[in-house]
């Protein structure tokens, strides 16, 4: 039922971590599958947003819920 | 892609504090695909030590946050560095930023070079021994060889 191939919780955890680790996970993905990210560092939303835009890989959507963060990035 | 960018960064200090710039910067860089160096110098040597005990003093720095006033005189006093750094260390956790081992470490998988300036290693009477194998040592001319058509430098 998930709409994504891998998901990684990055919650309490501050930069650079959430990007070092969405990297990390990134590298053992192939092109085209999906990362869902949840984090909780308010910085995260513009860090994901330049990771994306440097990196290639496509930040497909982002929201925001209470605190917590969501991003979903494909693999370039 | 075309040709990575290239960040090189000059790290002189060795306290808990100041690791964190270039380690932070390094390994984030690195993430985004940038062809990485640090030139460590000086106490940044410090930070090359195979067994880190990186440790931060408010004394000299008026600008620390403290969780209650500490007169200067008191700042001064043994054991206060080590509890400093103990209550560093706590915030940090509870915070949750990353140790400055594992930044390294993150570096270091992400083939960052990590080069010692070898004059200061002479200087101060370090050995390859102190240092983590994965380090490389150099001169002045070495770090413009890279720094000389890098997209960002820092001095840290």
């Amino acid at each position: 039922m998930a709409d994504f191939d891998q998901e990684l919780d990055a919650t309490g955890l501050n930069c650079p971590l959430p990007i070092l680790k969405a990297k990390k996970a990134l590298n053992t993905m192939n092109s085209g599958q999906t990362l869902h990210v949840l984090t909780t560092d308010p910085g995260s939303v513009k860090d994901f947003a330049a990771f994306a835009k440097q990196t290639g890989n496509k930040l497909l959507s982002s929201g925001e819920d209470g605190g917590k963060y969501t991003f979903l990035l494909e693999k370039a | 892609m075309s040709e990575p960018k290239k960040l090189a960064i000059i790290a002189t200090k060795g306290s808990l504090d100041w690791a964190y710039p270039p380690f932070i910067l390094a390994s984030t860089a690195a993430a985004l695909g940038y062809d990485t160096e640090i030139f460590f110098t000086f106490y940044g040597l410090q930070l090359l030590r195979k067994k880190l005990d990186l440790q931060v003093s408010p004394l000299g720095n008026p600008a620390m946050p403290m969780p209650f006033p500490v007169p200067v005189m008191a700042q001064a006093l043994p054991g206060m560095q080590g509890f400093i750094t103990k209550m560093m260390k706590q915030k940090l956790t509870d915070k949750g930023v990353a140790s400055i081992e594992y930044l390294r470490e993150m570096c270091i998988e992400a083939e960052v070079k990590l080069v010692a300036c070898q004059m200061t290693v002479d200087l101060f009477d370090f050995t390859k021994a102190d240092f983590l194998d994965e380090v490389e040592y150099g001169g002045a001319a070495s770090f413009f060889e890279f720094a000389g058509d890098a997209d960002v430098t820092l001095y840290i």
